[in-house]
């Protein structure tokens, strides 16, 4: 099955940390990456910018509005994923706990909603 | 007059009774989805009530039933891939064409089903309801009312876990050693919730519930015989006999509440007490010590009144001591809170109670106040006892217990 890890930090907390501990947190994601890569579970993954470079999009009435910010105001914001191949969740509850984010914020795991699954039964 | 379909109908509920659970797991566990094997299990069970009256029961019925339902898992998987072929798929119906059932024992995949109902992804109050309906097959209704909610509310937390176990990819197997810790402890939890839910009616007038007491054994034994060398299980089994060994004491001819302390012990089942001891001291030679061993140890305590005509005292607080740096419940200190009382006195027990009463839980929690009222009752404290008492009649939901309750409440007056 395909997961989704969602890395979601409380991010002024990372703006705030000292030069050291961010070199320490990037060496420890670049770790976890390639224990990702060399197992073959890692199928992608990327950082994100902070949310002062989220810009939100919705039509309204046939008109666009464009809202800098997130969409949802959270104490933690969304940082970062992770789409992993595990057997089963347990595989990927293991992979979610060796994220660095998980002993700093939360990961998210979501099931990826297949193709075949969602095709109607008849 | 043909008496073949009456046969049929019977052989078809007979393998229903001993087989569901069975069929429902292996079939669960390899197609990783509950949902789906029930549903073909009851497409299997119709057909059988169709078909076995004119061809007769077949030899196997067991294997029968699950050639018909893992037929339908397979047509039902092919309709969907002439829509997308899909590799998953492929593997699935070459592994089911695989397993050849008809000459094999069917395998006993009930303690992985069990695993997967119990597990950490599944919202907690539905994994004792899932576990009764998948591998007992106990209707929603069933269960709701054994459990209190309303079956329609019941039904959908049941429809919701089995499509999470599906959707979320919860897997069917036993877990690793390292792992099993606290999911054994949630598996054994769903039973003793079964158990404890059957437990509450020891009249046995609801026959639901009473159901659910056997059931509960049924299932303890089961993990006991699958996992000999887990302690807990063995502990956790060994709980449930000692305390259904004193269902008929519970409640006298009348149908009046016998507290523990004024029961007849020859009214105990000592079948069962002898197991209990039994599978207690096996448990306790494999030397790690937990909750359900310890609880099991106090009704063992409480059965040597048997032989000894009295009740230690010192040994049960010791344990609600041992327990009580386990589970630290607030249940837990009431229980070390009586035993306390009966080794060094009311005044003791009361203050024990005292400090516990800021936990506002038990504002609702009717042995707190049972307790409470039985120590200030005996220390001469009227007024206080009596409303006490009147907290714990209007927490109570057995009529024979609030009848007990009300009962000392009037005597408190004498």
């Amino acid at each position: 099955m395909r997961y989704m890890l969602m890395i979601n930090n409380d991010e002024s907390a990372l703006a705030a940390m000292p030069i050291e501990k961010t070199q320490q947190m990037s060496a420890a994601y670049s770790a976890y990456t390639e224990a990702l890569k060399k197992s073959g579970a890692w199928l992608a993954g990327e950082r994100l910018r902070p949310t002062q470079a989220t810009t939100s999009v919705r039509i309204a009435d046939g008109k666009t509005n464009v809202i800098d910010g997130p969409y949802a105001d959270t104490k933690e914001q969304l940082a970062g994923f992770y789409m992993i191949e595990a057997a089963d969740i347990d595989t990927a509850i293991e992979w979610a706990a060796r994220c660095p984010a998980a002993s700093t914020g939360t990961v998210e795991l979501r099931p990826i909603w297949e193709m075949v699954d969602y095709l109607p039964k008849t | 007059m043909d008496s073949r379909p009456e046969i049929a109908r019977a052989a078809a509920e007979a393998a229903a009774r001993q087989s569901y659970g069975k069929l429902v797991a292996w079939l669960a566990a390899h197609a990783r989805d509950v949902a789906a094997a029930e549903d073909a299990l009851a497409d299997a069970f119709a057909a059988a009530l169709e078909r076995w009256p004119k061809s007769g029961v077949p030899e196997k019925p067991e294997a029968w039933l699950l050639a018909v339902a893992r037929r339908r898992r397979v047509d039902a998987v092919r309709r969907r891939l002439t829509r997308e072929a899909a590799r998953d798929h492929l593997q699935l119906i070459a592994e089911e064409m695989e397993a050849r059932m008809t000459d094999e024992e069917l395998p006993d995949e009930r303690l992985r089903l069990m695993f997967a109902c119990a597990h950490p992804a599944i919202e907690p109050g539905v994994r004792a309801p899932l576990i009764l309906q998948t591998v007992l097959g106990f209707d929603a209704a069933t269960i709701a009312s054994a459990f209190l909610v309303s079956p329609a509310t019941m039904g959908q937390r049941l429809v919701r876990a089995k499509a999470r176990i599906r959707e979320t990819g919860i897997p069917f197997r036993v877990p690793e050693r390292a792992e099993l810790g606290e999911r054994l402890d949630a598996v054994l939890e769903a039973i003793y919730a079964a158990f404890a839910e059957g437990w509450s009616d020891p009249a046995g007038t609801e026959t639901r519930r009473r159901n659910l007491a056997t059931e509960g054994i049924w299932l303890g034994r089961l993990v006991a015989t699958l996992m000999p060398q887990e302690p807990e299980a063995l502990g956790l089994l060994a709980l449930m006999l000692f305390a259904e060994a004193r269902r008929t004491a519970r409640r006298s001819a009348e149908g009046d509440f016998v507290p523990l302390a004024e029961q007849d012990c020859d009214l105990w089942d000592r079948t069962l007490i002898d197991e209990a001891e039994a599978l207690l001291s096996h448990a306790a030679a494999n030397g790690v010590v937990g909750r359900y061993q310890l609880e099991a140890a106090v009704q063992s305590a409480h059965a040597a009144r048997r032989l000894t005509g009295r009740t230690d005292w010192p040994a049960i607080r010791a344990l609600y001591d041992a327990l009580f740096s386990i589970v630290g419940s607030p249940v837990v200190a009431i229980n070390r809170a009586v035993a306390l009382a009966e080794t060094e006195g009311a005044m003791a027990g009361l203050a024990a109670l005292y400090v516990l009463g800021d936990d506002k839980r038990l504002d609702e929690y009717q042995p707190y106040w049972a307790a409470r009222a039985g120590l200030l009752a005996k220390l001469g404290q009227v007024p206080q006892a009596s409303e006490a008492y009147d907290r714990a009649i209007g927490l109570e939901r057995d009529p024979a217990v609030r009848r007990f309750l009300q009962g000392k409440r009037a005597a408190l007056r004498n």
